[in-house]
């Protein structure tokens, strides 16, 4: 770094007003000054003091604050503070009713409790953050002039840290040197965030061109940056060098604490954030807290008790009152006058009376429900965990609970909202077909080869045994990010050898370096194409070797070579050897840098530069861009006069000579063609990853990539050295990305863009058609276009590639504009996407190519047993229409039998329509209630009677159909307006499934937060990438898929899986379970308080209500901690009502979860009326068999107490449906644990324990007969009604679980034969089957002269019926089946709908006032017609026979139209005509080319 | 999280208890395991029931009321308590020999000895001898606690409140009255006379009870109770104990004496009785009622019929719901049939 030393006086001026201005800016920013000028100072006057060390403390407490803060944590909680203030009150003397110290006990005990729990995460915690804190890294000392290791914990802000490969961070560190050539330092941010690519960070700007080693010393800028924040991605600010130079600083700077340096020897940096101010740290939120909706169920039954509790003492105290009136004056003997000798008036005693009574039925508020549910939780929680079945033996890795309290939830969802990509789909990108040039090449070699892995996927398994020596993918990411990744480096190759012990083994090991398994990898190239790029480049070869023009190259040819190429360059693949999987490749002979600056241009583009021979002038210049494209910049002053030096001269002349050939020094490296094979590609996205595989496999491979340069390697061209001039990355708006390269054969300047379809089609330069080569050029869009559609129809993803050649002037003009773009201060961003946008226009189509991500395993059946159970899926994705139906189809979300509403839109107003007429269309279809309707009362309906805005209770008549809903993003965001989103949810509701496409990540949380606040229903959200995470989080349970995409679902989830086809089990089994479980234990809780504290009460009635207990206030304290607590956690954590298996293959059990039927609001008070009942028997049987005998208080009490113990013990025994040995245990320990306690309890102390005093009396009651005897009858007597409900419920009315359970009983075949003939002995899944319109007479043709559009319909019908009879024969005689008959009967009745929508966009008419259907536009929708059937004769065999009838709004806008689409049996295909970008004249193409 | 785990892998033990396969019984509450249990728990209840209620009947109760609330009864001159010691005698017969041992109760009714002011109105540590609290009885005895500061001992409302009347029982023969002797040994519990309650160790026991008073509503100090038995005298006296033990209904009968000794070891003969009655009770203030008892016992304790009936009742109850059980299977068939 040089600097100028007369600029020191400056910089010291600079510096004294910096701090100056420190003061006010001090809360907005941070200014971090190197920590070794001020070493001498110790402290005092380092600037930097006041920032935190890199101590990090995790823990909660410390030893001494632990008492006070826990307390004060747990007072929290409201229970606690009630049963503390009930625990105090028996402090007070004249409203005691328990020995005050024991009274104490069950608060102290539960509050020690958790104390205890927090104690011991906090002292995990301790033990790991001190692990942390002492691990060693490099800190430079200048006392030592060198690097020291120094521990974690002493790093402090402004130190200079040294790093080497595979080090861990452990700071936030600013990238200042690099042992990398290029200044880069590449990290893992695995731990971070999950993405297992790697990400390169760039060292800042001003010390990029240092030449010698770094030297701390030298160092004495200031940086000035952000407060510590918890954005991963920004960083910004600027460092300023003494000379008073600003470079600004962005996240590329900046190293995160807790990744991983990779593939660089050295890198030093400055700590900017340390300790709990690093962005890892600021990132690690707690586990979440979530309350379930059972929880809040029971928070409203706990308030009736508080009720009851009221009510109950209010009775007493009262009855008190009255019982003193009535003896007036006279006092008698028995009565006890007040501590100062004068009575107290009744109304006085009835005061003090309800505080002890309060006190003595505290018990009825379960004071260990809480804790008691939160152990049951965890113990649910353990062994969901431990489930094999949700155990993933390729990644190694099982379900994840993040969230420790809604595991009950889990069996209550309605709704699930589920991602596609990743979550449905494996996330796994295989290059599938493509076509160039308007040629489809369908690589049916390739298909062969993937339906051999999936064959193999499915055939064997378990042979494989998991060696222990395979590395692990890193479950958790946590603030500790310290994991060391072992990494096994032998990778050997596995191609081609099909066995799936290698495949499972490469795919872990791939895990750590890339996406792509062998799979993904090995294309098998298309014969056809591989000969035409061998041809080509053959050609090339020749052409270049005899210096011919490209240009001279048949364009046919030269487009399969640039699209290949396209292939390779256009992306940000890193390439890596597979034997360092972390090291980067490098063949570097010559140092270029990308073009920096005008300047840089300029010299690149002149002769001048070949003379002057260097570039190190251009170490004047500090901006640089990023291979990313998100470079920050700042201007430099020069490059507007430098610019006006360019002409046209400069160019021309010197072209030639600039981009000649490949260097022959590269020839020389053909030996390492050997090893080519093996290089690894490390890319963002998956589907990169494919097409550089795929492209590798025609021989072209990506070789090399540098910040400014790609190496490709070609067949008999070798290896080409394309100049990266600039890389506009990938976003979301532009779907696009393209790279801007020289091309070293043509020496153009060429851009190469790679998109969605959608937005690349609308960039095509649109041919001239005068021209016999603007003619195929334009054959060519239309066919790339046709084939497109038949990609997206067989669910692909498709991309466009396309080509752009600039010449230099353009480029130049081009350039200034971007470079001013990436040099402003403002705006930044969207001057650089306005330059994109700018750059990316005229393209000349090269091809496209379809990628499959394949499904993943057992999504088809998770689904449809997940519809079984009751769930309504809905997928919401970012693809594009027709994939995204294609995949609803494959993993039969979407079944070919049932009709789709299609809704595109593209203003509110034709949203409003749509809407509305599906409604209607609905409501015509299924709502229809009478069966003797006739046509014209059927008719009526339609009539535009329904009024704004539909109101709910408009909504609750609909339930769910077999209709499909496909909506994409842009109608969505109008559905989702306030004034539509009731509508939406009518019609979203009534359909069996939902797609939502191309929706954004903000769009899919609103759709979750609409259905679960306006429906009221469980919803639960699934995904497994950063798009899914708002959706995640709004959801009640979030479930995030632990794939491919990194870890931020994961992070914000409740639940992680490594797959989607654990939902499955999750739901249907752990979720039934969980929440069976603990609705049973909540109700039994309350049941047992209940039924003990009325006991009390009963006697109130016998002890002149004066709060006195026969039960021994022991007994009465310890009752509910520990008599009776063990059975009902071990019931709570273990108890099965049915078995998984039946519950997997019986999903609709699921639905007793979902109808909240273990637990609902009446059931509490069933067992409210069970719990007096129970407690009168156990009052007064003994009562009587002691009536009129000397038996004493206690000797009394304490039978009625067994009693109950014993009586609450076998109801817990009746409802208990499992039992094993640990239930037997359990409930034999209770009974010993009583009795030991009472026996120990009498026997120890003669005069403890007043007042009750229970000396002896259990080891004499042990002597009575009659104690036996009443503990035999009473229980008995108590639940014989419970016992005979339940034995009768079993015979009168068996719902579906209690049929379940009947299964689990029979031997293991015969259940399973049962389970696979009959679904429909426990239930159908439409619950609500909807009175539908019985149409028989109605016959088709009856249609055919009102309308001449029915006949598409009729036909449908027929073939309908076809369908029918053959779902008759097959005897599933089901309400759908009859019901779709019915469909189809309705059907044509449907286009009449459209009289209410002559819609066009000039016009939008007033909603609700339907205008009379215009001849214009039914001559639209016949012309449609006759479209989509060409369509279905245009189709290749993939779409056959489909029957499709479109409602045009508008002759211009496809896409405005309701599609009522149905298809025959044999299947539903989109019929792939209508694309919302597509034009009419496209569509005359097609027709067009099905002609030729 | 920092220690890399050992090369184990992840994957979760398969385990009967981890995978939630432990071995089970699910009791399916069906007619194939309801109906035959209801029959025999039925079945053997009615046993139990029958030889209970034959038990309960062979029971003689003999029950007085003396309370004098009505003008007729004899002791109705003393209801009022005008003068203090009034003595009123009550002339029975018996049919038949009431077999013995006979036990010899009175009862009170409506009196709350189980009300929780009343119950914690005394000092356990007083009553086991312990001198320290006879200067200073706990607070709970208040206001019983102290008399102007001198402190009562035994202190607090239960003591405070001793049933005071005493009986005599004569056995009218021939014109004479012969008294019948009343054992009043052992009608308290062992552990109460033995363990729980103990005169101060204090020759004579009169000096331990120096500085304080009697209770205010005795008559006799503590260490008087029985001056002709040091070993039933102070604390340990056998009627103080059965006092103190508090009953556990408002309507309750204390056991008095025995009638064991001598001629009626056998049980009290038939015959003419008269019953010569202390009565120094007051039991107006509260509109209860004194009765005393004549009662022999079973194994099972006294007369009690109820708990004979109740096993009666359980039982049957539960014969007739297995048969309403058949009868709602053979309806609607057995579903474990199919």
């Amino acid at each position: 770094m040089a600097r100028d030393s007369d600029d020191a006086g400056a910089a010291k001026a600079s510096k004294a007003k910096r701090q100056r201005k420190k003061k006010p800016k001090e809360n907005k920013t941070r200014t971090v000054h190197a920590n070794i000028l001020y070493d001498n100072a110790k402290g005092e006057e380092n600037p930097n003091r006041h920032y935190v060390n890199n101590k990090i403390k995790t823990t909660k407490y410390t030893l001494l604050s632990f008492l006070p803060k826990n307390l004060f944590e747990q007072f929290h909680r409201f229970a606690n503070v009630y049963f503390v203030f009930i625990a105090l009150l028996n402090f007070v003397p004249v409203v005691n009713a328990f020995q005050p110290e024991l009274a104490l006990a069950p608060v102290v005990f539960i509050l020690s409790v958790t104390a205890i729990k927090d104690l011991w995460e906090d002292y995990r915690r301790h033990r790991s953050d001190k692990e942390i804190n002492h691990m060693d890294c490099l800190v430079y000392s200048r006392l030592e002039k060198r690097y020291m290791e120094k521990y974690w914990k002493e790093v402090r802000v402004g130190d200079f840290i040294r790093l080497r490969c595979n080090e861990i961070l452990p700071a936030d560190v600013l990238l200042l040197s690099s042992s990398d050539p290029d200044r880069l330092c590449h990290i893992e941010t695995a731990t971070l965030d999950g993405e297992t690519n790697l990400k390169q960070r760039q060292v800042v700007r001003s010390f990029y061109d240092l030449d010698c080693e770094f030297d701390p010393l030298k160092y004495n800028s200031i940086i000035e940056c952000e407060k510590p924040n918890n954005d991963l991605n920004r960083f910004r600010g600027y460092i300023i060098h003494r000379s008073g130079r600003r470079d600004a600083l962005s996240k590329d700077n900046l190293l995160l604490r807790g990744c991983t340096i990779r593939n660089t020897e050295e890198a030093v940096g400055i700590v900017i954030y340390a300790g709990h101010e690093t962005k890892a740290m600021l990132n690690n939120n707690g586990p979440r807290y979530k309350r379930s909706k059972l929880e809040r169920q029971m928070n409203v039954d706990v308030f009736w008790c508080v009720i009851i509790l009221l009510v109950m003492c209010l009775f007493t105290a009262v009855g008190h009152g009255l019982w003193m009136f009535q003896y007036g004056d006279k006092r008698p003997v028995f009565d006890v006058l007040s501590p100062d000798g004068r009575d107290l008036s009744p109304i006085m005693s009835a005061i003090y009376l309800f505080l002890t009574m309060i006190i003595v039925f505290q018990v009825l508020i379960p004071i260990s429900l809480f804790v008691s549910i939160e152990i049951v939780k965890i113990c649910q929680v353990y062994f969901i965990h431990q489930d094999l079945d949700l155990y993933d033996e390729e990644t190694d890795s099982h379900l994840q609970c993040r969230a420790l309290n809604i595991t009950e939830d889990l069996g209550q969802m309605q709704y699930i909202f589920s991602d596609k990509t990743g979550t449905l789909t494996e996330n796994k990108m295989v290059f599938r077909r493509c076509t160039v040039a308007g040629v489809e090449y369908s690589h049916d070699a390739n298909a062969r080869r993937i339906a051999m892995y999936q064959e193999m996927d499915s055939e064997e398994e378990e042979c494989m045994s998991h060696g222990g020596t395979l590395p692990r993918r890193d479950s958790v990411t946590s603030y500790q990010s310290a994991h060391v990744v072992l990494r096994s480096h032998s990778t050997k190759s596995h191609r081609r050898t099909g066995s799936r012990a290698e495949a499972k083994r490469a795919s872990i090991l791939s895990k750590h370096t890339a996406f792509s398994s062998p799979m993904e990898k090995d294309v098998t190239p298309d014969p056809q194409l591989l000969d035409k790029v061998n041809e080509c480049s053959s050609q090339m070869d020749f052409m270049r070797l005899h210096r011919q023009p490209m240009s001279q190259l048949t364009s046919d040819l030269a487009d399969i070579i640039d699209f290949f190429i396209a292939l390779t360059i256009c992306n940000t693949v890193v390439v890596s050897s597979p034997n360092q999987p972390r090291h980067k490749v490098r063949m570097r002979f010559e140092l270029k840098s990308p073009v920096k600056t005008i300047e840089d241009f300029i010299k690149r583009f002149t002769p001048s530069r070949l003379t002057s021979g260097s570039n190190s002038s251009s170490s004047s210049s500090l901006n640089r861009s990023s291979n990313r494209g998100c470079s920050s910049l700042l201007s430099s002053p020069s490059a507007d006069s430098t610019l006006t030096k360019l002409n046209e001269e400069q160019f021309s002349g010197s072209l030639e000579h600039t981009f000649s050939a490949v260097p022959p020094s590269y020839d020389g490296k053909t030996s390492s063609n050997l090893e080519e094979g093996e290089l690894r590609y490390e890319a963002e996205s998956p589907d990169e990853a494919a097409l550089v595989y795929a492209a590798r496999a025609y021989k072209c491979s990506l070789v090399e990539r540098l910040p400014d340069q790609v190496t490709v390697e070609l067949p008999h061209l070798g290896k080409l050295n394309f100049e990266l001039l600039h890389t506009l990355g990938f976003d979301s708006t532009r779907k696009r990305m393209s790279v801007v390269v020289r091309h070293p054969l043509t020496d153009q300047i060429t851009v190469y863009t790679k998109g969605a379809d959608s937005v690349i089609m609308d960039l095509i330069k649109p041919p001239d058609t005068g021209s016999s080569k603007g003619k195929r050029k334009k054959k060519i869009v239309c066919r790339t276009q046709n084939y497109l559609n038949l990609y997206a129809a067989d669910g692909l993803r498709t991309l466009c590639i396309a080509r752009k050649v600039l010449s230099k002037e353009e480029y130049a003009c081009w350039l200034q504009h971007h470079l001013q773009a990436e040099t402003a201060i403002q705006g930044r961003e969207e001057l650089l996407f306005e330059s994109a946008l700018r750059l990316e226009t005229n393209l000349h189509l090269l091809g496209a190519t379809g990628i499959e991500d394949r499904l993943q395993d057992g999504v088809p059946e998770t689904i449809a047993s997940l519809r079984k159970a009751g769930l309504q899926i809905w997928v919401l994705t970012g693809d594009k229409q027709e994939t995204a139906v294609n995949i609803a189809y494959a993993c039969k979300l979407l079944d070919p039998e049932e009709e789709i509403l299609t809704l595109n839109a593209d203003s509110q107003e034709a949203c409003a329509l749509l809407l509305e007429e599906s409604l209607h269309y609905i409501q015509a279809k299924f709502l229809c209630s009478s069966g003797d309707q006739t046509t014209n009362a059927f008719h009526s309906n339609f009539a535009p009677v329904e009024t704004y805005p539909f109101s709910s209770s408009h909504i609750s008549p609909f339930s769910v159909h077999r209709l499909g809903l496909v909506i994409d993003g842009r109608t969505l965001a109008y559905a989702l307006d306030k004034s539509l989103e009731d509508k939406f949810l009518a019609v979203a509701r009534s359909c069996r499934s939902v797609l939502c496409c191309r929706s954004t990540p903000l769009q899919k949380s609103m759709v979750v937060k609409l259905v679960r606040n306006k429906l009221k229903v469980m919803t639960l959200a699934i995904g497994d990438g950063a798009n899914d995470v708002s959706m995640i989080q709004v959801a009640d349970v979030g479930v995030g898929i632990s794939g491919q995409e990194g870890m931020q679902a994961v992070m914000a989830s409740d639940f992680a899986l490594p797959r989607f086809r654990y939902l499955q089990k999750l739901l249907l089994v752990h979720g039934h379970w969980c929440y069976s479980r603990l609705a049973n234990m909540i109700l039994y809780f309350f049941y047992k308080n209940a039924m003990f504290v009325s006991l009390i009460f009963w006697y109130q009635f016998y002890c002149g209500f004066s709060g006195s207990a026969m039960v021994d206030q022991w007994y009465l304290i310890f009752f509910n901690l520990m008599f009776s607590a063990f059975p009902q956690l071990i019931t709570g954590t273990l108890d099965k009502d049915v078995s998984a298996e039946t519950l997997q293959r019986l999903p609709q059990l699921y639905m007793s979860g979902q109808n909240s039927e273990e637990y609902k609001p009446y059931m509490f008070w069933m067992n409210m009326i069970d719990a007096f009942y129970q407690s009168l028997a156990c009052f007064f049987i003994p009562y009587f068999a002691y009536a009129d005998s000397d038996v004493d208080l206690f000797t009394w009490g304490t039978p009625i107490t067994t009693i109950a113990l014993l009586t609450i013990l076998v109801q817990l025994g009746i409802e208990t449906k499992t039992w094993t040995w640990v239930n037997w245990l359990s409930i034999a320990f209770s009974v010993a644990l009583f009795f030991t306690v009472a026996l120990c309890y009498n026997a120890s102390c003669p005069t403890c324990y007043s007042p009750s005093n229970p000396y002896w009396t259990m080891q004499k009651l042990l002597q009575d007969p009659l104690f036996y005897l009443l503990c035999t009858i009473t229980p008995i007597a108590a639940l014989l009604p419970r016992y005979f409900y339940r034995a009768c419920q079993g015979t009168l009315f068996p719902n579906p679980v209690r049929v379940g359970r009947q299964l689990d009983k029979l031997p293991a075949d015969t259940r399973r034969n049962i389970l696979g003939l009959s679904r429909v002995t426990v239930g159908s899944p439409l619950r609500a089957e909807p009175p539908f319109l019985s149409l028989n007479k109605l016959s088709p043709e009856s249609w055919n002269n009102k309308d001449q559009r029915s006949i598409a319909g009729s036909k449908t019908s027929q073939a309908k019926q076809a369908a029918a009879s053959q779902t008759e024969e097959k005897g599933q005689i089901s309400p759908p089946a009859r019901m779709e008959k019915h469909f189809s009967d309705l059907f044509p009745l449907a286009p009449s709908e459209l009289d209410a929508l002559p819609y066009t966009k000039n016009d939008p008419p007033l909603p609700g006032t339907p205008q009379p259907p215009s001849a214009k536009d039914s001559e639209c929708f016949r012309r449609t017609l006759q479209l989509s059937d060409q369509s279905v004769n245009v189709s290749t065999p993939l779409v056959s026979q489909t029957d499709s009838i479109q409602l045009n709004l508008a002759p211009d806008r496809a896409s405005e139209c309701v599609r009522f689409r149905r298809s025959s049996e044999t299947g539903l295909r989109p019929d792939g005509t209508v694309q919302p970008a597509c034009r009419t004249a496209q569509q005359e193409e097609q027709s067009l080319h099905t002609a030729l | 999280m920092v220690k890399e785990e050992e090369d184990s892998s992840n994957r979760p033990d398969n385990t009967a208890f981890t995978q939630q396969r432990l071995p089970a019984w699910q009791p399916i509450l069906s007619a194939g395991i309801v109906i035959p249990g209801f029959v025999l728990i039925g079945l053997a209840f009615i046993g139990i029931g029958v030889g209970l209620f034959l038990t309960s009947r062979d029971i003689q109760v003999l029950e007085m009321d003396y309370t004098g609330a009505d003008g007729s009864s004899p002791c109705s001159v003393c209801y009022n308590l005008a003068d203090k010691n009034c003595v009123c005698t009550m002339s029975f017969s018996i049919d038949s020999l009431i077999k013995g041992p006979v036990f010899f109760y009175y009862g009170l009714t409506n009196y709350f000895q189980n009300q929780r002011r009343y119950g914690v109105s005394r000092d356990d540590k007083q009553l086991y001898g312990d001198t320290s609290n006879f200067a200073s009885p706990n607070s709970e005895c208040a206001p019983y606690q102290y008399i102007s500061n001198v402190p009562i001992v035994p202190c607090g409302s239960v003591a405070n409140s001793m049933f005071n009347d005493t009986f005599e029982l004569f056995k009218n023969v021939n014109g004479q009255s012969l008294p019948v002797p009343l054992d009043g040994k052992g009608i308290a519990w062992w552990t109460d006379y033995n363990v729980k309650f103990q005169n101060p160790n204090v020759t004579p026991l009169i000096n331990a009870f120096n500085g304080t008073v009697r209770p205010p509503f005795w008559s006799k100090n503590v260490y008087e109770l029985d001056t002709t038995d040091a070993s039933n005298n102070g604390f340990i006296n056998q009627d103080f104990l059965v006092w103190m033990r508090r009953a556990a209904l408002p309507d309750f009968r204390k056991l008095y004496r025995r009638i064991t000794d001598g001629d009626y070891s056998a049980g009290l003969p038939a015959g003419n009785y008269s019953l010569k009655i202390h009565y120094n009770y007051p039991v107006n203030g509260f509109g209860g009622k004194k009765k005393v008892v004549f009662s022999n016992v079973s194994w099972m304790g006294g007369k009690n019929e109820f708990l004979g009936i109740a096993y009666l009742v359980i039982g049957s109850l539960c014969v007739v719901m297995s048969v309403v059980m058949l009868i709602v299977y053979a309806k609607f068939k057995f579903p474990e049939d199919n």
